[in-house]
């Protein structure tokens, strides 16, 4: 297995730190040919887009597309749960002769008749690219007849990778960005932006700036809501996490109505504090805001640490590979993994740029490999030459990581627990514990020779 | 949570899916290929497509699932498919090394209109498939038939591609068993063999997709039909398929081209399609049924002797696929079950003159739809509610909404475990199959009753 020969045009995305120039090649389109673990240009815009929970998402394109995206991401709503629906235009050899405008418009008549939506999304799939239907005008006729925005997505699938998904919903949300009243927004107003509720973690993040004394407009697009969204230019300040997926939508608005935007995580003990502290940090003229940060900040940290000490005495010294959707996500996740002493091996992401890579670079310790777009016969090698104990990862790298006798943290859209915040900082600790020190390793070939005497502690 | 959005009023729709009871061609043909030893399936299209297949395939099964793509373009869906699949099968065989890879296309490539066996004689002229290893493919568009089809397409072009005659008939059976899962095929196996039949099954995912814990990323793992079986497929004395719709073609296929004479049954789900299967085998066989199938045959016919009140005119919903439905239809008529709602996704035009035949003495009144969705499911229970539910992990809203015991059968199941490992076709399928029906009436039961009610023996 380690012995596997990589792809020649593969080489430039894979770097061992401190082995050679580092020119890491990457925002390129998959190697033809290679089982890559990424996606298309309608993932990414479903992605974003499906937690407004009061819009109407309609999938235009045959029935796969809807199939496969149908609730399958636990973006928690407090409220409506029409995201959850499936709805697609189910295209058959017909409409891709004779086009499918009649039944796109027939159906978004039906459908927003029947469940008044507050706005719709029509998603277009690659054949819609292919046989021209002129969406964005069927968009334009049902708004007008119905009183709602009916946003177009222009996501075929074959027109760039999952990043140009983020860009087309970035887009259709900038549509609606400015369309609603601001009067009653006060002085110290944010937009939390790039968090999707997974497991409720924009209430958890939303509870702290409240605590902060901030007001929190619209959150992109977790537990989201239209009305929100479409006021959300009354905001002094968009908070982008993740920042891949919707970092387009916060350029727009700082273009369009000049509000600033700044970067964060709110992954590991470390990086949730500054994002709090750099938010707090922006509204000067309120040193109320600072103190009740540094206070939140004390009070979380006071309550977690005890058991974040007992997580690290156990888990130090072991390795991590990491491999991730946004290279975001990876640096906060190196941090948080750190402060469980636990040693990253391995890193890489599914879209990581250049810069993200620059840092990834510099956080890593020598040794570690960085990896673009990787595919299982690459993650499988490296996991076993740097002897990982674990693996962070999505749907398609869990199976592959068991396989392998190697602990798994599911730190995708199918993880089931909080992981943002303090308090989903104990929740990862105690996820990777559970995992990592697993009885189950005993039995597995893998672990029977390498770490025979492995205990709980 | 569908209960708030689905109202109990059914109004026609003519151009909208709610919900869906099927997907899309691409998927069935990525299962079906990984019933191949050594096989890679790859799919012509956009990455998307084979990400969003490999992840519900790896959610159903828990397993790694493995497959290329040839990541189309821009430039791609403008000139065509070909430079990615010359580049695909160059990259593929360089580095994952398959003994074969499975072609299938999708919605883009069928519309751009690329014609995947002449990109094949490209490659072979350019060198690019290496001596001993294949490709074949199967046309899969995803706005024709679903999942089914292109289960049955892949499984089709096996024979269109490998099997050949070698000028005399061996004293061998295929068998094309369906779109059932890896704990299906292997029973079907062992029943065949416990009859003493020599076969060959294609395709068959046993042993790929319920792989051991090993401690090894076994890219190929043990299973699978190999290419040879496939070629030998010509040559066998005859073929049994089970599952018109996902088998049917094939057979069909194999008995034109190579003159093997076939038998095309319904899935042996419950006792009289087992009975069916068996006596099939045995037939075409000319062997004996040993006691030991006598044994579970009988032990099946206990249970059922046995539970009969708890069965006695329960009435049951069905969502799934046609030829699971249609064997299941009749094995829950055969125990005095009443299946009243039945839905497949799936157009079948025999689908629903079949059910309707199977019901046709049942005391009660069928709907049943083929091409229909979830959504259309559920306004039927709200209609008429039912003593249980039966489908894939989709239904789990439904049951909890309306508040029905529910097992899980069919594709994709994504939240539980069991269908890799413990098998539901043939006798002791149906004991399992039997097993899961009284749990979730006799949980229900106990349930509901009251602490003055509430019993221990049941």
């Amino acid at each position: 297995m380690t012995n596997i020969p990589i792809l020649k045009e593969r080489k430039k995305q894979i770097y061992h730190k401190g082995e050679g120039v580092f020119d890491l090649t990457c925002d390129t389109k998959s190697l033809a040919g290679s089982v890559s673990q990424r996606a298309c240009v309608f993932c990414g815009s479903r992605v974003v887009l499906y937690p407004i929970a009061d819009a109407l998402h309609l999938i235009h394109g045959p029935i796969g597309c809807a199939s496969y995206t149908w609730d399958i991401r636990g973006a928690l709503s407090s409220g409506p749960e029409l995201h959850r629906m499936s709805f697609s235009t189910d295209l058959r050899e017909r409409d891709i002769i004779f086009g499918g405008e009649k039944k796109l418009y027939a159906s978004l008549v039906q459908l927003i008749d029947t469940y008044r939506p507050n706005a719709a999304f029509v998603y277009c799939t690659c054949i819609i690219g292919i046989i021209g239907d002129d969406v964005d005008s069927v968009c334009k006729r049902v708004t007008e007849e119905k009183g709602i925005p009916v946003l177009p997505v222009h996501s075929e699938g074959f027109k760039g990778t999952k990043k140009d998904g983020y860009k087309a919903a970035c887009e259709s949300l900038s549509m609606l960005v400015g369309t609603g009243s601001v009067e009653d927004i006060g002085k110290y107003a944010i937009n939390i932006m790039g968090e999707f509720n997974i497991a409720g973690e924009a209430w958890t993040i939303k509870e702290y700036y409240e605590n902060m004394g901030l007001e929190v407009v619209a959150v992109f697009t977790g537990d989201g809501r239209v009305e929100n969204i479409k006021r959300s230019h009354g905001a002094l300040l968009n908070v982008v996490q993740c920042s891949g997926s919707i970092l387009r939508l916060a350029q727009i608005m700082e273009e369009k109505y000049g509000i600033p935007y700044i970067r964060v995580s709110y992954f590991g003990i470390e990086d949730m504090s500054k994002a709090l502290y750099d938010v707090a940090a922006h509204f000067k003229d309120n040193l109320g805001i600072m103190k009740k940060t540094k206070e939140i900040v004390r009070n979380e940290i006071d309550t977690i640490y005890p058991d974040l000490l007992r997580y690290k005495k156990a888990l130090s010294g072991r390795k991590a590979a990491i491999y991730v959707g946004g290279a975001f996500k990876a640096f906060s996740m190196i941090k948080a993994l750190r402060s469980l002493g636990i040693d990253v091996v391995l890193a890489g992401s599914q879209t990581g740029n250049k810069d993200d890579y620059k840092v990834l670079r510099d956080m890593c310790d020598e040794g570690t490999v960085i990896l673009d777009d990787a595919n299982p016969l690459e993650l499988s090698k490296y996991c076993i030459e740097k002897g990982a104990d674990l693996f962070v990862g999505g749907v398609k790298e869990r199976p592959i990581a068991y396989k392998l006798g190697i602990a798994f943290c599911d730190h995708n859209h199918e993880r089931k627990i909080s992981l943002a915040g303090y308090s989903g900082m104990i929740n990862l600790a105690k996820e990777v514990y559970s995992s990592v020190l697993s009885p189950v390793w005993k039995f597995a070939p893998q672990r029977m020779i390498s770490q025979k005497n492995m205990t709980r502690r | 949570m569908l209960l708030r959005h689905t109202p109990k009023e059914i109004v026609e729709r003519k151009s909208l899916t709610v919900n869906p009871a099927k997907t899309c061609q691409p998927i069935g043909a990525m299962y079906a290929s990984l019933g191949i030893h050594g096989c890679l399936p790859h799919s012509h299209g956009s990455q998307g497509c084979y990400a969003y297949h490999r992840s519900t395939l790896t959610r159903h099964y828990k397993e790694p699932v493995m497959a290329a793509t040839s990541s189309f373009t821009e430039g791609a869906s403008v000139f065509g498919g070909q430079a990615n699949l010359l580049q695909a099968m160059d990259n593929i065989f360089t580095i994952y090394n398959p003994d074969v890879i499975a072609v299938h296309t999708t919605c883009l490539s069928e519309t751009i209109g690329d014609d995947v066996p002449q990109i094949f004689g490209k490659a072979k002229t350019d060198g690019k498939i290496p001596e001993g290893k294949y490709v074949f493919h199967a046309s899969t568009p995803s706005y024709v038939g679903t999942h089914v089809t292109g289960f049955a397409n892949m499984t089709k072009a096996m024979v269109d591609y490998f099997a050949k005659q070698n000028g005399h008939k061996e004293n061998r059976i295929n068998i094309i068993p369906g779109w059932v899962e890896p704990s299906d095929m292997k029973e079907i196996k062992r029943i065949t063999g416990e009859l003493g039949i020599d076969f060959i099954m294609f395709p068959d995912t046993d042993n790929v997709l319920n792989s051991p814990q090993t401690g090894k990323f076994e890219m190929y793992p043990k299973g699978g039909v190999t290419i040879d079986e496939l070629i030998s497929t010509g040559s066998s004395s005859g073929t049994v398929a089970l599952g018109g719709l996902a088998s049917g073609p094939a057979a069909k296929a194999l008995d034109s081209k190579c003159k093997v004479p076939c038998k095309i049954l319904d899935l042996p789900i419950g006792i009289k399609a087992t009975d069916r299967f068996v006596d099939t085998l045995r037939k075409m066989a000319g062997v004996n049924v040993p006691e030991s199938i006598n044994i579970e045959r009988g032990q099946l016919v206990d249970i059922v002797t046995d539970m009969q009140a708890y069965f006695y005119h329960k009435k049951v919903a069905l969502v799934g696929d046609p030829d699971q439905l249609v064997a299941l239809t009749e094995f829950l008529v055969s125990i005095d079950m009443m299946p009243i709602h039945i839905l497949t996704g799936t157009k079948d035009k025999k689908f629903e003159k079949k059910i309707l035949s199977l019901t046709e003495e049942m005391p009660h009144d069928v709907n049943v739809k083929s091409g229909g969705d979830m959504y259309l499911f559920h306004q039927w229970v709200k209609n008429e509610p039912v003593d249980l539910l039966i489908g894939n992990s989709y239904v789990k809203y439904i049951a909890r909404d309306e508040d029905i015991p529910f097992i899980r059968y069919g594709f994709p199941i994504l939240d539980r475990i069991g269908h890799s490992y413990f098998p539901m076709v043939c006798y002791r399928g149906a004991m399992r199959f039997l097993e899961k029906i009284l749990d979730a009436l006799m949980n229900r039961i106990d349930r509901d009753s009251s602490e003055i009610e509430f019993d221990l023996v049941m």
